[in-house]
């Protein structure tokens, strides 16, 4: 070739991926932003503490063996009456530790609600791309229907899916299917607006003049949908299920507080604060107080993120 | 002997720009059509480059889309190498498509800012199966030297190079399944003179190189005057003239060929005495009658407003102009 | 003494604080525009033309702002007003045209309503005479049947048309400077040099000054009585519009005009700068323009270049012609 381009970008060897990630743009709104840090560090906290639950909590609330009624209603940091034991945050009325019940607790909400976006995620990336893509009657079909479900509050639309699935479950699976279920109820119920988000980046996209050059060479349309199209619509995505996170885990918890969720069998923070409701007239506040300390906090600092997310990825706010 | 790499006859694309249906029965309007393509024909000779330039609505965009298959037609026929393309697949067409390939305007959208270069660049190479392992690196790393840019560009991704750079990352991915014919639309419009001259140099120096055939499409009349052999003007989705480059600046026959080079700015400052240039153009959806440039035309007659003009032999070409056919002053 | 100028910029340099320190966008850019004069401001994307436009009028984006350097109209500073007075002088002593009609026109309401909203906020007058006022102005700018289409909205207009409707809009308090940045960018190559004509005409007849921001060397040519060149937040070269385009002495200059294909030239390859403008992140040291310069020194590579007189009218920022001087002071 007569002449070259030095490329002005090539400044000595390229950095490590992970020094790379440190100076991403990403990192840097991050590390500038005392809400995220506070908030990303309580959502790590609640996290680590949550699976890590059978090393830390001080007592297995589930296992019957263990458990003293006899050191049931022990206020916070107050020795026991009959016992001596002094429990951090007390204990409910069957003696379980409820510093360790909101570990346990905080483990099957999360995991409820990681679940059940996946599901909505996938569901409704699946359905946005489809409708996005193809367009026509198609489109018009998929998006009518959501609009159509949008219509009911997800809420009722998760106990309507609930209660029809417990109806095909025979009684004797039921508590042990019940977190499944809960999970494809708030899943089901929470698709559209992944599949409204990925339906218009998806019509933006397709638009695009690198979708039509994979067009020129005859690249199957599967493959520009999913190779081409899908990571440069996943921005928006991230930031809905981060905020869908804080909002699935307050769906798990409704619902287990209306007795539709899971067994107290296998408390979740929803199930917890239910329980502690009952107690806090006769004095033992502190059964409702700390599960609920817990989901507010967990649910606040996700949903934090979230709207941080939001506004770091989006280059016209910044 | 001529060598015809593509032929296109009586070309024609409408678009449906109606309001929807419902809006329709309510306000009484009928479907609106919008002709975007009205019957166009030229050939593209073996190693020349045709220039197909015009303004907005001229329909010069579409014309590019029609023929690497992005839009399908309304009517007429494309033949590439005296084989007509139908985009429908098959195995006859998978060959067809390797032998051309297209160049974007926008070299901020025509690359995929999720994919690193190297993977841009392989994607003609192995859609065709043209070469596999190490090869296609190899490969990359050949066409990314070819361009001017270099072997270890291909790690990285676009949004790290100056909009030149990736027109030429572009060209590279364009020559990858090693094409004849290449459609250039508006190349280097979105780019800086200083770059755009890097750009214009570099396809000349790919065509004689590898005996490419290009067809350009550009709203720049410089552009197109340093690059192109032939030239076909257009207006409202209708060729007025065709004619060899040098021919169509040192004697343009058709009223609008001449207005367009009228209002290129003189930098040369020669002083030279411009004809103002009036009117605009007309909304496509509702053109006028006859020949559809009448109303802005200084010459125009009666005949002007009935029947579009049909093409007229010139020197080098084709012009489609009353004036060419008609005694002056009738 | 010279007669005060209308429009001064003195030593401007324009900011942006960014993650990675402080990008200097504009850097130390120093121009005159006299009474009348149209002077062309041309340079690439990322040049910072557009930019000195917005920090003349006070329109600097932040976290963009001034930092050194005076702005001058007829010789009170404005570089340093407060927002409401900047806000007076905008529209009535500075026009401006954008790129896009579209943004500068508001689409709720009719262009009458526009014009004569522009007319009695900075003219004293009645509703009537303002409205006749407007209807001249249209009429001037080339739009047919004015009286009858003033009170229709933007977008009943073409884009050329509303680009002159834009031009009436920027005349109406009859300013003393106005300020186009790429006024035909937008625009279709036949609507263009009507709308360049029109701007010229107009602005000659009211003996405004205009300060034509574009890339293209085109319209400067046809256009404007001097150019100023920017390269990467500095003036390369400055001086009138012929000197410059038919012996451009900055060897950016001359890259630049060498690479427009010209209607007249034919199969001569065209002059190609290497490589690209650099980032406002990557500035090189010295002259900006070293690494793509044929005629690189090294003391260009160390001593940013100062604008050296050429002649009465003209400066350019290069060493090559601090040799010449030299050699004509020891001769």
């Amino acid at each position: 070739m007569s002449q070259t381009e030095q490329s002005q970008t090539e400044r000595g060897k390229t950095p490590g991926r992970l020094a790379r990630a440190w100076d991403s743009d990403i990192a840097w709104s991050f590390r500038h932003s005392p809400v995220a840090i506070v908030a990303g560090a309580v959502s790590v906290l609640i996290i680590l503490a949550a699976i890590f639950a059978p090393l830390i909590a001080p007592h297995d609330p589930f296992n019957p063996a263990t458990l003293n009624l006899m050191d049931g209603f022990t206020p916070p940091m107050e020795p026991n009456a009959f016992t001596g034991n002094v429990y951090w945050l007390g204990t409910d009325n069957q003696g379980r530790d409820v510093f360790s019940t909101i570990l346990y607790g905080a483990r099957i909400s999360l995991f409820v609600g990681f679940a059940a976006v996946i599901l909505a995620m996938v569901l409704g990336i699946a359905a946005g791309l489809v409708a996005g893509y193809r367009g026509g009657w198609v489109d018009g079909l998929l998006m009518r229907f959501a609009d159509v479900q949008l219509t009911f509050p997800s809420i009722l639309l998760a106990l309507l899916i609930f209660g029809i699935a417990r109806g095909f479950i025979p009684p004797a699976y039921r508590e042990e299917m019940a977190i499944w279920v809960l999970i494809v109820a708030i899943g089901l119920s929470d698709w559209v607006q992944y599949a409204r988000v990925v339906r218009g980046a998806t019509m933006v996209e397709k638009n695009k003049e690198y979708v039509q050059a994979a067009k020129v060479i005859g690249a199957h349309p599967a493959k520009i949908v999913l190779r081409h199209i899908l990571p440069n619509v996943l921005g928006p995505v991230l930031v809905i299920a981060t905020i869908g996170l804080a909002l699935a885990i307050i769906a798990e918890a409704t619902l287990s507080f209306l007795g539709v969720g899971v067994p107290p069998t296998q408390p979740s923070l929803g199930t917890l604060i239910r329980i502690g409701q009952g107690f806090l007239f006769s004095g033992e506040w502190w059964i409702l107080l700390f599960p609920s300390i817990t989901l507010l906090a967990l649910a606040l600092s996700v949903n934090l993120l979230g709207d941080w997310l939001r506004d770091a990825l989006n280059p016209r706010l910044r | 002997m001529v060598d015809t790499v593509l032929q296109v006859e009586g070309l024609t694309r409408t678009f449906d720009v109606s309001k929807p249906w419902l809006n329709r029965v309510l306000e009484r309007d009928h479907k609106q059509f919008l002709t975007a393509v009205d019957n166009v024909t030229f050939g593209i000779e073996r190693g020349e480059t045709f220039a197909l330039v015009g303004e907005s609505g001229s329909g010069k965009s579409t014309i590019a889309k029609l023929i690497v298959g992005l839009l399908k037609p309304s009517r007429g026929t494309i033949a590439f190498d005296g084989q007509p393309m139908s985009f429908e697949s098959g195995t006859a067409m998978r060959n067809l498509r390797r032998r051309f390939q297209m160049i974007f305007q926008d070299p901020f959208a025509s690359l995929n800012p999720r994919w690193r270069v190297g993977e841009i660049i392989a994607e003609p190479i192995r859609t065709f199966g043209l070469a596999s392992g190490a090869d296609v690196h190899r490969e990359v790393a050949r066409l990314l030297e070819v361009v001017g840019l270099s072997a270890t560009d291909a790690g990285k991704f676009p949004h790290e190079f100056s909009g030149g750079q990736r027109q030429r990352i572009a060209i590279a991915r364009a020559l990858s399944s090693k094409p004849e014919f290449i459609v250039c639309d508006e190349p280097t419009s979105a780019l800086d003179v200083s770059v755009q001259a890097q750009i214009l140099n570099l396809m000349r120096d790919l065509q004689d190189e590898f005996g490419l055939t290009y067809l350009l499409i550009s709203h720049d009349l410089s552009v197109v005057r340093h690059m192109a052999n032939r030239i076909g003007v257009l207006y409202l989705g209708r060729i007025v003239e065709v004619a060899d480059s040098k021919r169509l600046f040192t004697d343009p026959q058709h009223p609008y060929t001449r207005m367009l080079l009228d209002a290129v700015p003189d930098l040369a400052l020669s002083g030279r005495r411009r004809t103002p240039v009036t009117g605009e153009i007309p909304n496509p959806i509702n053109p006028p009658s006859g020949c559809t440039f009448h109303p802005r035309c200084p010459h125009v007659m009666d005949i002007c407003r009935g029947d579009p003009p049909a093409q007229t032999p010139t020197a080098t070409g084709a012009a489609a102009c009353y004036l060419l056919t008609e005694p002056v002053g009738s | 003494m010279a007669e005060i100028p209308l429009l001064s910029v003195r030593n401007l340099v324009v900011e942006f604080p960014s993650r990675r320190g402080t990008l200097r966008a504009i850097d130390d850019v120093s121009f005159d525009i006299a009474e009348g004069e149209v002077l062309g401001m041309v340079g690439e994307s990322g040049a910072g033309k557009s930019l000195t436009g917005a920090a003349i009028i006070g329109l600097l984006e932040p976290p963009g702002r001034i930092a050194g350097g005076e702005i001058l109209l007829r010789g009170e500073r404005i570089d340093n007003l407060a927002a409401e007075p900047m806000r007076r002088i905008r529209g009535k002593r500075i026009g401006m045209v954008f790129q896009d009609p579209l943004t500068s026109l508001n689409p709720l309401y009719t262009v009458a309503e526009q014009l004569i909203e522009t007319i009695r906020t900075h003219i004293s007058c009645t509703e009537r005479v303002a409205r006749e006022r407007a209807i001249a102005l249209l009429d001037r700018v080339g739009i047919p049947a004015a009286r009858r289409r003033i009170d229709d909205y933007p977008h009943h207009f073409s884009g050329g048309m509303r680009q002159r409707v834009v031009i009436a809009l920027a005349l109406a308090a009859e300013p003393d400077l106005v300020i186009a940045d790429e006024p035909t960018t937008a625009l279709d190559v036949s609507v263009q040099a009507q709308i360049i004509d029109v701007l010229k005409e107009i602005c000659a007849e009211r003996g405004a000054s205009v300060m034509l921001i574009t890339h293209d060397m085109g319209v400067i040519a046809e256009t404007a009585d001097r150019v100023a060149v920017l390269y990467a937040g500095r003036l390369a070269e400055i001086g009138p519009v012929r000197d410059v385009i038919q012996a451009a002495e900055h060897p950016y200059t001359q890259g630049l005009m060498g690479s427009i294909p010209t209607l007249t030239q034919t199969d001569t390859r065209l002059v190609q700068i290497p490589g690209s403008m650099p980032r406002l992140d990557a500035i090189p040291k010295g002259c900006p323009f070293n690494p793509r310069c044929p005629h690189v020194m090294d003391r260009c590579r160390h001593d940013r270049p100062v604008l050296i007189a050429r002649g009465s009218k003209r400066e350019v920022a290069c060493w090559l012609y601090e040799a010449v001087r030299e050699e004509v002071h020891h001769g």
